[in-house]
């Protein structure tokens, strides 16, 4: 039982969805305008999931408008010269669709799913906002009031929130990645229309974008649609791209220590900065894939055999990577220590743990096992087209493709132990970390 | 040939949303457990899906929190297994079981590969016969329970919903938290765990959804090995709940920015003749989607929250209609008297004839898009078998839909309705809010 797991594993998900599989229909095309397109045939339900994904997120953001990302993709939803305000989704809803939108560091994506003969009306009005939003200050006023109250509920009111935020700034120095994907408050708080305006018209255009169209449509019925509602609209010839600035190296390690009377459990991280996958170089990526698995995946992990099982030092430890990124991203480790063990006991047992891991190395026979449900994850994979094509939208506005993810499966099941440990070397480095403590004030019995 | 059914098909489509095609049989096993079935070889897998009514609800007197440990412990140790070789034992067959309790029932989810179904079974058939419930493993699993429930302790979310579910049922198990408190959790011994097990694994309450990669044949054979030597009789179930919950505000103070609140009065069963009225009313007044009354006043109108959503909840043993909302401590009131108006409106006027239509529209076109999936397929005909819906309900239920007449919603509105019953718990540090009963 991991009541924990869900807590930190956005990335869980990522891991056993990242790999292709085996007998997917996946086609792929490019616009006269550069917009690509991925197809993912699934013929089971008459259905399917229309995305479009910008290859532009928060990390792309001008200096002091943290949040724009985000705030556009809200105001997207808003009134163009041709659609009424909120009058997209309204369309949705009335053929049975439903619709949302996502930002992340390096991406924007918008999508709806709705029964397959309704493909071209969602392209016509995709299309259609593409170019033609009319934003009223109205909308401004009334939308960042929705935003700031999104920021209270996901952030302010959550201290693991918080402290995440002050993990990844203390992360980088140099980079988007340091600022939350929803913005800072005092900045979003001044977030206007020529913020939003410029941002739009710097990077909404065909040709930073991919479209993703999953399930019950042939690839020739999407390029003719595709032609026909996004196909006149003209490239952006000023979209170069992405060009962001690098962390210097890093040669020190941090510490950040956050105290929050709402804290119930409190837990130390630990956050190495590490390469992400790279079109044709995934194999440090892969490594270190199959690495924090095997450290800290599962019920199985060296991890928790250590810390919750042998020594009983933790109520949860566990290990995370995310390879999918533009740029560097980090591996991370956690560990919630038991009632009556300090943060600074489960640190020194964390580490202890992973000097010890480097020590014995990989058990072929767990590592036999990773691969095994890596293989088995490439068949329930296919129980689901949206997922093949977020995933695709994922890698593809992350610098990846399409070969690249049609090669993971391989990559990764060709990592030896040697890789693994090669990875560990590399990145378990306490110079290139940050080190974080989530824990509650210091009350006056804890200082005698 | 598929190509061209399908392409016959699209021409209706025009005219109609896509119509759920999920082809349900029902298979009795030679041991005599009904299982419903959709077969789908095309990937070599198959979802099973097994729920056990009764659920956290059947925790005996002064043990709450016992059905919730003693599920966490089924994959903690099995037959001659303990928690790590066990644990590896379903990494080698890339096998995935989770266990998991709600209110009224104990869920399996299940998934496994065809080429080694029958070993991922038997490993599946201990866990649910034969749990050890070794010591180190109750001890291990009662620390992450207990921590889950000093961080619920802290959590607005969590505090609002107990607030308002302890006011509305007392001491019936839907009053408190399914998980227990810290004393009754740290008191739970392993006696105990085997009791709740006992009151749970029983024929009588069992209801099981596989979609996939199998023949009834195999099912057939597949459900008397896993579940056919189970006692036929398990706990007898509690009593229904009084909804005891009279109109007001009730402020919790906790120090957080934002504002939590969650609001509700008695609600509508599911299986009342009104019930699919009272859905359409949900959809308009504040069900999901950006098209509701409550999203459209409170979010987009005023941008006072990210989220307002009303829900009807009509569990086993009491039905409540229920929302939420979330907004800044000086914004939550203005929140909360839109909610209140859109509530007294609704409750005077009903639904306008275009907004019946757009949910309508909604409700039927978006159902079939949710049977997206193997194990989700299974989850859903598990649900219905307790709803004790036919076999062929998937296909007659958007006629029920259409079926709604804006009579209905009018009638179902002023009945349901109740925004003076209303009665919102709020976490938080509430600004001008008064508190109590409503002035009459």
């Amino acid at each position: 039982m991991s009541i924990w797991r869900s807590a930190f594993a956005a990335s869980l998900t990522l891991w056993m969805a990242t790999s292709a599989q085996a007998d997917e229909q996946v086609s792929t095309f490019t616009l006269d305008n550069g917009m690509d397109v991925v197809v993912v045939q699934d013929t089971r339900a008459p259905v399917v999931t229309h995305m479009l994904w910008y290859r532009v997120g928060s990390a792309d953001e001008p200096d002091g408008a943290s949040g724009v990302a985000h705030f556009l993709e809200h105001l997207m939803f808003k009134a163009t010269d041709n659609m009424e305000t909120g009058e997209f989704s309204r369309v949705v809803a009335e053929n049975g669709g439903r619709d949302n939108a996502f930002t992340s560091y390096d991406y924007t994506a918008y999508f709806q799913r709705v029964a397959a003969d309704r493909l071209g009306l969602m392209m016509q009005m995709e299309a259609d906002r593409m170019r033609n939003l009319a934003l009223t200050a109205g909308d401004i006023t009334s939308e960042r009031g929705v935003i700031i109250e999104e920021r209270n509920q996901r952030t302010e009111n959550n201290p693991r929130a918080l402290f995440g935020e002050q993990v990844a700034a203390a992360q980088y120095l140099n980079h988007g990645y340091a600022v939350p994907i929803i913005g800072w408050m005092h900045e979003m708080e001044e977030l206007g229309m020529q913020d939003v305006m410029s941002f739009y018209e710097a990077h909404y255009a065909p040709n930073n974008t991919i479209l993703i169209v999953a399930g019950d449509v042939t690839p020739d019925e999407v390029r003719t649609l595709a032609e026909t509602h996004y196909g006149p609209i003209p490239a952006n010839p000023a979209i170069a791209p992405r060009a962001r600035t690098a962390e210097p190296p890093q040669i020190a390690e941090r510490r950040v220590i956050y105290r929050d009377a709402r804290v119930a459990q409190p837990y130390v991280s630990r956050s190495y900065l590490a390469p992400e996958r790279d079109p044709g170089d995934q194999q440090a990526a892969a490594a270190l894939t199959m690495l924090a698995e095997i450290l800290g995946g599962g019920t199985t992990s060296f991890l928790t055999e250590k810390l919750q099982f042998d020594s009983q030092v933790a109520v949860y430890a566990g290990a995370f990577y995310r390879g999918v990124s533009l740029d560097d991203t980090t591996f991370d480790v956690v560990v919630l220590p038991s009632p009556g063990i300090s943060l600074e006991e489960a640190e020194a047992a964390m580490d202890a743990t992973l000097a010890e891991f480097i020590q014995t190395g990989v058990d072929p026979e767990q590592l036999e096992r990773i691969k095994m449900q890596l293989r088995a994850s490439q068949i329930y994979a296919r129980d689901s087209a949206s997922g093949v094509a977020n995933r695709y939208g994922r890698a593809l506005t992350s610098g990846l493709t399409v070969e690249d993810v049609q090669a993971w499966p391989d990559v990764l099941q060709a990592v030896t132990a040697e890789d693994i440990m090669a990875a560990a070397e590399m990145v378990l480095r306490k110079d290139t970390s940050v080190t974080g403590y989530l824990t509650r004030p210091e009350s006056p019995e804890a200082t005698q | 040939m598929k190509h061209l059914i399908l392409s016959f098909a699209a021409l209706i489509l025009l005219a109609l949303p896509a119509r759920a095609e999920v082809d349900i049989e029902e298979v009795t096993s030679p041991g005599g457990i009904t299982a419903w079935l959709v077969q789908e070889p095309s990937i070599p897998f198959t979802a099973l899906h097994i729920r056990f009514r009764g659920g956290a609800t059947l925790d005996r007197e002064g043990k709450r929190g016992a059905m919730n440990l003693m599920t966490g412990l089924l994959e903690e140790g099995a037959g001659d297994l303990d928690a790590r070789a066990f644990a590896r034992e379903m990494e080698s067959l890339a096998a995935s079981f989770s266990y998991s309790v709600r209110d009224d029932a104990l869920s399996i989810q299940a998934r496994f590969l065809t080429e080694n179904r029958d070993d991922a079974v038997a490993l599946l058939r201990s866990s649910i016969k034969a749990p050890r419930f070794d010591p180190d493993a109750i001890d291990r699993v009662r620390e992450q329970v207990l921590s889950g429930i000093r961080s619920d302790a802290v959590d607005p979310n969590e505090i609002a919903t107990r607030t308002w579910r302890s006011m509305a049922f007392g001491d019936h198990p839907y009053g408190s938290a399914l998980s227990g408190t810290e004393q009754s959790v740290t008191a739970l011994t392993r006696a105990d765990l085997l009791a709740a097990h006992g009151d749970i694994f029983a024929k009588d309450r069992m209801y099981v959804g596989a979609v996939g990669d199998i023949t009834p044949e195999e099912l057939g054979t597949l459900l008397d090995t896993l579940l056919g030597d189970l006692p036929e009789t398990g706990a007898p179930m509690p009593e229904a709940a009084v909804v005891g919950i009279a109109g007001g505000i009730t402020v919790v103070p906790m120090d957080v920015p934002q504002s939590v609140a969650v609001f509700g009065h008695a609600g509508i069963e599911q299986d009342d003749d009104d019930s699919f009225a009272a859905r359409v009313l949900n959809q308009v007044l504040g069900g999901g989607g950006f098209q509701s009354r409550l999203t459209q006043e409170v979010r987009v109108e005023r941008g006072l929250t990210y989220g307002v959503y009303s829900f009807l909840v009509p569990r086993d043993l009491a039905a409540t209609y229920q929302g939420q909302v979330a907004s800044a401590n000086d914004r939550i009131a203005e929140a909360i008297d839109v909610i209140r108006a859109e509530w007294a409106r609704a409750a005077a006027e009903g639904v306008t004839a275009e907004e019946l239509e757009a949910a309508k529209t909604y409700m039927t076109g978006s159902y079939p898009l949710q049977f997206d999936g193997n194990g989700t397929i299974a989850r859903i005909m598990v649900g219905m078998q307790m709803l004790g819906l036919p076999v062929d309900y998937i296909a007659t239920r958007n006629e029920k839909v259409d079926a709604v007449t804006l009579e209905d919603v009018q009638r179902v509105a002023a009945s349901l309705l109740d925004p003076d019953g209303l009665h919102f718990v709020v976490v938080g540090q509430p600004e001008g809010l008064s508190t109590g009963p409503l002035p009459n």
